[in-house]
């Protein structure tokens, strides 16, 4: 490790140097949940059962799509997600 | 790791040095009869007569043994350094070596040369890497691929401009530029109260973009806005526009090559910007102190990124602005003040101190509302072409000071809600009497800018100066 990958602490270190995730909700009640498709081979059949059960229960659902699974997803994508959801779910693999 | 011999010589010695060059032979020599350890600081594959030599290009050995000059040689006994000599001296070596007349062909004595282990940028390197710098804040380590700028904004360290990376280096190397210990307590920030230490604000004005040089300054300018008089935390709280605008006099704002001239409010200078910048990142970081928590301003000014000049004091014919607050002509100094934006007052055809300190005073009465009396506190900032005009006139600075005042002092009746069309106003409690729109100690005038240019302005503050609100706060750098 080089030491230009160390950096020195400017605040008043009240918080923790790891930043935690966002802890999970309790409930999706009231929530807006996003279910990114990320063009895996039969993603889509995964995600559409998910918004099948989840919109049965009432809540409220956006997909996504990512043009190929090989790059992250463009700017615009990850822009809607981050304004028009609350959390969001992706499948992962085959 | 190299190791040093439990009972033996130690030799230092690197290539690029002719008196290593010149020692060679001897140094092959003790190898060879005396068991002679040899370690390059350069080239592990000189001399080249001896077998083995340490490679110290890490330079960690050289450092753990204060090496100064090559070669260096040492003798151990119980794994205890008990002699040392460097450069080349026949009698020191043989002393060391305990062999007489080492070296018969050679001259009695050379210098050596610096070990590469003192070189300022190698130096830093080794103090860090083995734990001697003395700093104490915490280390945050980042991911390998992960860009440093783009983490200090992850963290949440920037305010919004990228940010040098404050490595460990940077800081040392900033914390030079101060002779105040690294541990110091400037006081207690606000919002969150904690305390500031030398070494944090150090760390802040890394990222700011500073030079170690302008440490002083900025030290100067951390200590005034943590006067209770300044009141740094309403400052922040305000939902009004100000920041910590700051000042400089002295001889200080010249060595550091700080702006005093054309386009002194503006871009484009180093000290102006970052000195400023160092300031407000050190109010973000340090107090945690940010727009959205503790920072409610309504509009906020661009002068929250940075705010800081320094007066014009070779080409003005005027007392300095630290005089006018006590202070020793030619004192280096700081004065912090909460204001907010730039107010421009044009005046190209007067031709008269009268006609000038008329504009001065109306446009003066504009700040925040002119049916406000008494409103905020004010800087003057005086371009030259008008000074010139009072100069010529025989007004000083305190001359203009005092006729501002009275110009700004009006009948309550002028002022009261209502009149204008306007319904702020005076305290309706006052109607019949005089009101003035600034206390004299609410009133600092400066004189700063180029050269050409009937253009000068007024910084409007945040309150009325009094010992329960914002007061300007000067305080001397110290070196």
């Amino acid at each position: 490790m080089t030491t230009d990958s160390i950096l020195l602490d400017p605040t008043a270190e009240t918080e923790a140097a790891v930043r935690a995730r966002l802890p999970r909700p309790a409930s999706l009640d009231g929530l807006t949940v996003g279910l990114l498709d990320i063009s895996k081979p039969r993603g889509d059949v995964f995600l559409d059962q998910v918004e099948k059960r989840m919109t049965e229960r009432g809540i409220a659902v956006r997909r996504y799509r990512k043009p190929t699974v090989i790059r992250p997803a463009p700017v615009e994508i990850q822009q809607a997600v981050a304004t028009e959801c609350d959390i969001m779910f992706e499948g992962l693999a085959d | 790791m190299l190791t040093v011999p439990n009972d033996g010589l130690l030799a230092i010695v690197k290539r690029d040095c002719p008196t290593c060059e010149l020692v060679a032979p001897v140094v092959a020599q003790l190898a060879a009869d005396q068991g002679l350890q040899v370690c390059s600081q350069d080239d592990p594959g000189f001399p080249e007569a001896v077998d083995k030599v340490g490679d110290d290009r890490e330079l960690d050995l050289s450092h753990r043994l204060n090496i100064e000059i090559v070669p260096t040689l040492i003798r151990f006994s119980d794994g205890q350094e008990v002699a040392r000599t460097f450069g080349w001296d026949r009698d020191a070596w043989g002393n060391v070596a305990g062999v007489d007349n080492l070296g018969a062909d050679l001259p009695d004595q050379r210098p050596g040369c610096g070990g590469l282990n003192q070189d300022p940028s190698r130096l830093a390197e080794l103090k860090i890497r083995h734990g001697e710098t003395g700093i104490q804040a915490r280390r945050v380590v980042i991911g390998e691929e992960e860009d440093a700028i783009e983490a200090c904004y992850d963290r949440g360290w920037s305010d919004g401009l990228p940010v040098v990376p404050p490595t460990e280096a940077r800081v040392m190397a900033m914390l030079e530029g101060t002779s105040r210990a690294p541990e110091e307590i400037l006081g207690h920030m606000p919002p969150n109260l904690t305390p500031c230490t030398v070494e944090k604000v150090a760390i802040n004005a890394v990222m700011a973009g500073c030079k170690p040089e302008y440490m002083p300054v900025v030290l100067a300018a951390v200590d005034a806005i943590l006067e209770q008089d300044f009141g740094m935390h309403g400052v922040l709280a305000s939902t009004r526009f100000v920041g910590p605008v700051l000042i400089v006099n002295g001889p200080i704002a010249r060595r550091i090559g700080m702006n005093a001239g054309g386009n002194v409010l503006g871009q484009g200078n180093r000290a102006n910007a970052t000195i400023g910048r160092a300031v407000q990142l050190a109010v973000r970081n340090i107090g945690g102190g940010k727009p959205g928590g503790v920072d409610r301003a309504t509009l906020g000014s661009p002068g929250k990124y940075s705010y800081c000049f320094a007066e014009d004091e070779t080409g003005s014919a005027w007392t300095p602005l630290t005089m006018d607050r006590g202070l020793a002509a030619g004192t280096d100094a700081v004065t912090v003040f909460a204001g907010y934006g730039l107010q421009g007052v044009v005046d190209e055809r007067g031709r008269t101190p009268e006609d000038l300190a008329a504009t001065f005073a109306t446009s003066l009465r504009a700040i925040d509302n002119i049916n406000k009396f008494p409103s905020p506190d004010a800087v003057l900032v005086v371009c030259p072409e008008h000074e010139r005009t009072f100069v010529e006139g025989g007004w000083d600075k305190a001359r203009l000071h005092l006729e501002l005042l009275e110009r700004l002092t009006v009948p309550a009746d002028d002022v009261m809600p209502g009149q204008h069309g306007i319904q702020e106003g005076a305290d309706p409690a006052l109607k019949g009497q005089m009101v003035a729109k600034l206390p004299p100690e609410g009133l600092l005038i400066v004189r700063a800018g180029g050269g050409a240019g009937k253009f000068s302005g007024i910084i409007a503050g945040f309150t009325v100066s009094s010992p329960n609100s914002s007061r300007p706060v000067t305080k001397e750098v110290r070196s």
